[in-house]
């Protein structure tokens, strides 16, 4: 298969952008460009006359992508991927990922396959790594918060660390919350208190 | 008993309203639905997400439903609009460099706004909107027909993004719903100069939006949703609500916005440039009142014609209004309903009662700025 397509991506992450510009090349694409922001996007296809863009679904920019595509006089009509229905396994395979694609100037869907598929993979790679990030700073912050909370009951009530958690824990049980939840309102209301 | 779970899709606007307090004061509950509201990032993203099945039930704007049912835009489907969700809104404005050129218009005259716009020469006018297939769009260009000599060129900002599209001059005028032209003004880079509802005084703005096989598989929750969200536009129309929707709207859950940009819309006091005094724009945003949910065959065959359908177009786009069903959903808890469900648009000229099941039907202005009538019942406009 010739890997001549040239792709567009649009991405304002430079890291990212990096990330799936080196997924494309690896699997063969030479011909990738990467754009920020879609302000200018029509002076964009014009310059890269690019057959796919690529963008995150989570990118509001993709309405702008939409319009160009759909309303605009342009020779170069740019197709929502998923149009093209008659793949249901790799749209919805792309939809999970969060990767959207624009097809300009029709090209057959087997040609674009790969360079989806590429895409996909790269997406699912950075979507967990974003999710286990969040997912890490989250349980730090509320590791903090829970901590400041037992820090409060030790100093107000005069108890030890672990009588501290039990008393949050029943709380939290009995009032059918998340312990984090009632550490944040104790916190929230001992911020208000002092 | 447990909750039916429902997936509805929303863009963070002031005009999500019924569907944030239909969750938030448990008119949803009431109904037996836990109503999962579902953030998007774009109209596109939005409507893949319906059209492919991971919502049950979306906001939309109110040409998306049509266009769709016309096979314009990227994704084909069958998708309904169950009830209006909101009927105007929008503003027009310009930048602070372009409302410099132009010297004083009075506010809400598109003739002389038109006329000014147009006698500023230098090249074509650059209009964000936010999205193609949106009644900001469709407005626009009913508006700026009727000035041949002035060229516009459409570009789609994401609502969020259009201050900075105005500010650093990508565009030279916008299109937005609230808050994002206040808070175009609040940051002193554009002044709005007329409300969507001086082109048309009865817009259909946003629709509640469903697949239309999953309307006809799900009639329960379909009936429970649209329940749901009439008793939640209902209690936003009633004027001592206000204070608590704003709040409400405000959070940081929903539109995670400051009291003061969230305000306007719902009291219809705008302040129209930085620093001047707020001004009262009548029938600027409505839930409820005067009919503001129906569904309007009439409207969709408007929309459709501006798309630029054929009769058998204006046809199907007439069917996915659906105004059966909100008579029968409806109709049973109370809801006014209409004689008929098309109207002649642009016909009324001051409040009117009309004939209705309980009688207490009035609606409102739905005048076109140039006083065109559609009357689509006999296929052809005046």
């Amino acid at each position: 298969m010739r890997k001549d397509l040239r792709i567009l991506v649009v991405e304002a992450d430079t890291a990212k952008a990096k990330n799936i510009i080196d997924a494309l090349l690896e699997a063969g694409w030479s011909d990738v460009h990467a754009i920020a922001q879609v302000s200018g996007l029509e002076q964009s296809i014009l310059k890269h006359a690019p057959d796919i863009v690529l963008i995150d679904m989570a990118n509001p920019d993709r309405d702008t992508l939409e319009h160009i595509g759909v309303v605009s006089d342009t020779k170069s009509r740019a197709v929502a991927m998923f149009v093209d229905q008659t793949d249901q396994d790799l749209t919805q395979a792309a939809l999970a990922a969060g990767v959207s694609a624009y097809v300009v100037d029709g090209l057959q869907m087997n040609r674009i396959k790969s360079v989806i598929e590429t895409a996909i993979a790269r997406f699912q790679m950075m979507r967990q790594m974003q999710s286990e990030l969040e997912a890490a700073k989250q349980a730090l912050e509320d590791r903090k918060t829970i901590d400041r909370a037992k820090g409060i009951l030790m100093r107000r009530r005069d108890m030890s660390e672990d009588a501290a958690y039990k008393l949050l824990r029943k709380a939290a049980m009995d009032q059918g919350r998340k312990v984090i939840d009632v550490a944040q309102a104790l916190v929230t209301a001992s911020d208000l208190l002092t | 008993m447990s909750r039916t779970v429902l997936n509805c899709g929303y863009v963070p606007l002031i005009d999500s309203a019924p569907l944030i307090i239909a969750r938030e004061l448990g008119f949803a509950a009431e109904e037996g639905l836990d109503l999962n509201l579902v953030r998007q990032p774009s109209w596109s993203a939005l409507r893949d997400m319906l059209a492919l099945g991971h919502l049950d039930a979306a906001q939309m704007l109110s040409p998306m439903p049509v266009a769709m049912s016309l096979g314009l835009g990227g994704l084909p489907a069958k998708i309904d609009s169950l009830m209006g969700l909101s009927v105007n809104g929008t503003v027009f404005g310009v930048s602070q460099k372009l409302a410099g050129d132009l010297g004083p218009v009075p506010f809400g005259d598109p003739h002389a706004l038109l006329r000014a716009l147009a006698g500023r020469g230098r090249g074509p006018l650059r209009v964000g909107v936010p999205f193609p297939f949106s009644m900001h769009r469709l407005l626009l260009s009913y508006w700026t027909q009727s000035a041949p000599d002035l060229a516009v060129e459409v570009v789609t900002v994401p609502p969020p993004r259009m201050a900075d599209a105005v500010a650093d001059g990508h565009v030279g005028a916008f299109w937005v719903g609230e808050p994002w032209g206040s808070a175009i003004v609040g940051r002193g880079v554009g002044s709005i100069l007329m409300a969507g509802r001086h082109v048309w005084g009865f817009a259909p703005e946003k629709v509640l939006a469903a697949r239309h096989d999953w309307i006809a598989d799900n009639p329960d929750p379909t009936r429970h949703l649209m329940r749901a969200v009439y008793q939640s536009a209902r209690w936003l129309d009633i004027e001592k609500n206000k204070p608590l929707a704003v709040e409400i709207l405000g959070r940081s859950e929903h539109l995670n916005l400051s009291q003061e940009v969230i305000e306007p819309a719902l009291t219809g006091l705008l302040t129209l440039t930085q620093g001047g005094t707020p001004q009262r724009i009548d029938q600027f945003l409505m839930f409820h009142n005067h009919a503001a949910s129906f569904p309007w065959r009439s409207q969709a065959a408007w929309i459709a014609a501006r798309l630029g359908a054929d009769a058998a177009g204006i046809e199907r786009a007439k069917q996915c209004f659906r105004s059966d069903l909100y008579r029968a959903n409806l109709g049973p808890i109370g809801a006014d309903l209409p004689g008929a469900s098309e109207k002649v648009e642009g016909a009324i000229a001051e409040k009117t009662a009309v004939a209705s099941s309980r009688g207490q039907m009035i609606l409102a202005p739905d005048a076109f700025f140039n006083g065109r009538m559609f009357d689509f019942s006999a296929s052809s406009d005046q």
